[in-house]
């Protein structure tokens, strides 16, 4: 399944809206200034008339997108995962959720993977935020594949929806052919010691820890949950049952996040000893986006070390 | 009965707008208001006095009933919400989803006790639903929600807001190709919200004409007067800098009032605000631009004593 071809989830999303263009007459793409980040120019070329510029104004992009879609339109805004949800999340909250209105959020630069930019950018808080919103769908493919495949369920779905991406190219796990579903998490490997349940371009790292561990004689499943909210609970609860260890892997912070919402389901379903791989409740810096996830434990040799180590030290996770 | 009245302040009323119109530039004021009004049929007029009576009657009970909300704002917006609903706006009660009607948001949803006796007096549904205003399963929430209300287009409340909401359905008329317009009723706090001057900033730049703003300057805000507070003068500039047409009048004179509407609706390159003086708590003499009735709910008294001065001013 894996290869070595790497690809932006936003190059991907900017060429499948280009498609859509074409496909769907009722959509408006919205920016905030980054048209050129986002790709989205490719769309604002072809269609000028159904794209908006709002400039460096997330917030009035945001209530404009609700007022859009009251009009029978379906408006799709674009910018930055900070500035979506944080800045504008009053209008996220209380003008689109509240209201159930079809708006589509779609955000770039999900996570420290953003790297250089530093903290103010790295979004790691915008998965919890979208997921204590009701009426909200909360989305994160892993690859430039499920972006594009995502990206047109996303549109054909009714209500709200927070699209997130990464910014870096990222490998392509997925083949053209694989279907995706909203809601439906798929299975990547079966597990034996535990399963990793992973979101985002933690998918691909995921994919090297299950190697890596099993070189150490311990066999890892791996599931992409792309669909966080709402979230597959029924493949949670199977691999709870299947497996003594559940690990979470996401580009967030633990707090709020995949690891959060997996725990909330096990507690309750199935209690399981969980292992929460993400930003652990602190600030990233400016870096190079591999260093950076080697200091905080998210690279795929700290997260094999810590799983080993959990396991040597539980003989009951042994198996 | 401690109930300070002054009833001066009503006589004070016409004196009260000339003041405010001084403070401002003299050819600003030639440039933005036609010298002449224009005639409307005096009976219109007189019909349209009588609603918006009906409407802050209706506001105050429903205030006092639930025993909370917010008088002081319901009352400076009735007469031109009677105006809106009663002679300006293209609407159908019997069909509020209909594609081509005008679009009218609260962005001062907390005032929506003056929005729900409109939208009820004008058919939308029964008047005997405003009874449960704020009250637990009522379609009449403590600030509109879209979804429950008929007639309300847009959920409002976190101020700042409705004029952005206004701007995308205008974005929304052009690209579908409808002629219908919009029509946002802003007040004090959107204006000092910096979301709203975004709005303003994009529909001037995109010419929304047939997006058109109606500002219910009563300079009132919970803590007090905005001049004390943060002033929002000289709020005509703050305007013409964003590129819209602007018109001052005095928002509680239905010549004035429909002569500003006749005035944003004719053909024109830019988005048109209405820029009306108003008092908060008009027409009920202890809340008139008392800031303290910004968000308190009469008493039985106090409504009583309400309800009279209402009544009597409809005579």
């Amino acid at each position: 399944m894996a290869n070595a071809l790497l690809k932006p989830m936003r190059v991907a999303f900017g060429e499948t809206l280009l498609e859509l263009g074409a496909e769907i007459p009722n959509l408006v793409v919205l920016d905030a200034d980054i048209s050129s980040s986002l790709h989205t120019f490719h769309f604002a070329q072809q269609y000028p008339n159904r794209h908006i510029n709002f400039g460096v104004a997330e917030q009035n992009m945001m209530i404009s997108a609700a007022g859009l879609a009251t009009t029978g339109l379906i408006p799709i805004a674009c910018t930055y995962a900070t500035f979506a949800t944080m800045r504008a999340c009053e209008q996220i909250r209380s003008f689109i959720c509240y209201a159930n209105l079809n708006v589509k959020i779609a955000a770039s630069h999900g996570g420290i993977e953003v790297g250089w930019d530093g903290p103010t950018h790295q979004a790691t808080e915008d998965i919890a935020i979208t997921r204590a919103m009701p009426n909200m769908t909360v989305v994160s493919p892993a690859d430039a594949i499920a972006a594009s495949a995502l990206l047109r369920q996303v549109i054909q779905h009714q209500g709200p929806v927070y699209f997130r991406m990464g910014r870096n190219p990222v490998p392509i796990l997925y083949d053209k052919n694989q279907p995706f579903s909203i809601g439906k998490s798929i299975r990547l490997h079966n597990g034996v010691h535990l399963t990793l349940v992973a979101t985002g371009v933690m998918v691909s790292i995921g994919l090297e820890v299950v190697e890596r561990l099993a070189q150490h004689g311990i066999q890892a499943g791996l599931i992409d949950m792309h669909t966080i909210k709402p979230i597959d609970q029924d493949a949670i609860i199977e691999a709870a049952q299947q497996t003594p260890l559940i690990a979470t892997l996401e580009d967030h912070n633990i707090v709020g996040g995949l690891g959060a919402a997996v725990a909330e389901i096990l507690s309750e379903a199935c209690p399981r000893r969980i292992l929460r791989f993400g930003v652990p409740d602190v600030f990233s810096e400016s870096g190079n986006p591999k260093d950076l996830f080697r200091k905080l434990g998210m690279d795929a040799e700290s997260i094999t070390h810590r799983i080993m180590q959990s396991i040597a030290l539980n003989p009951e996770l042994r198996g | 009965m401690k109930i300070f009245i002054h009833r001066t302040r009503i006589c004070l009323d016409k004196r009260l707008y000339c003041a405010t119109i001084k403070l401002s530039d003299k050819r600003l004021r030639n440039r933005t208001s036609p010298p002449k009004s224009m005639k409307h049929n005096p009976e219109t007029i007189l019909s349209l006095q009588r609603i918006a009576k009906r409407i802050r009657i209706e506001s105050v009970r429903m205030i006092a009933n639930a025993g909370s909300g917010h008088p002081g704002g319901s009352l400076s917006e009735a007469d031109i919400l009677a105006a809106l609903y009663f002679h300006v706006m293209r609407i159908d009660p019997k069909n509020p989803a209909w594609e081509d009607r005008d679009r009218f948001i609260l962005s001062k949803g907390h005032a929506c006790a003056g929005l729900y006796a409109t939208l009820a007096l004008r058919g939308f549904f029964p008047i005997e639903q405003l009874a449960t205003f704020r009250c637990c399963g009522s379609i009449l929430q403590g600030h509109p929600d879209m979804k429950k209300t008929p007639g309300v287009e847009m959920t409002a409340g976190p101020l700042g807001n409705g004029l952005g909401a206004g701007v995308g359905m205008a974005l929304g008329a052009r690209i579908t190709g409808k002629t219908f317009r919009v029509f946002v009723l802003i007040g004090d706090g959107d204006a000092q919200e910096g979301c709203t001057w975004e709005a303003a900033m994009l529909a001037g730049h995109q010419k929304l004409n047939h997006l058109i703003c109606i500002y219910d300057y009563n300079r009132s805000q919970v803590d007090g007067r905005t001049d004390e507070i943060v002033s929002l003068h000289p709020v005509e500039e703050k305007w013409l800098a964003m590129n819209w047409d602007v018109r001052k009048i005095y928002g509680h004179d239905f010549t004035q009032i429909l002569d500003a509407f006749v005035w944003s609706c004719q053909p024109r390159q830019k988005p048109a605000v209405i820029i009306a003086y108003t008092i908060k708590g008009k027409g009920v003499s202890f809340m008139e631009d008392n800031a303290a009735w910004h968000g308190k709910a009469p008493n039985k008294e106090q409504l009583e004593w309400a309800l009279k001065e209402l009544a009597e001013e409809e005579n």
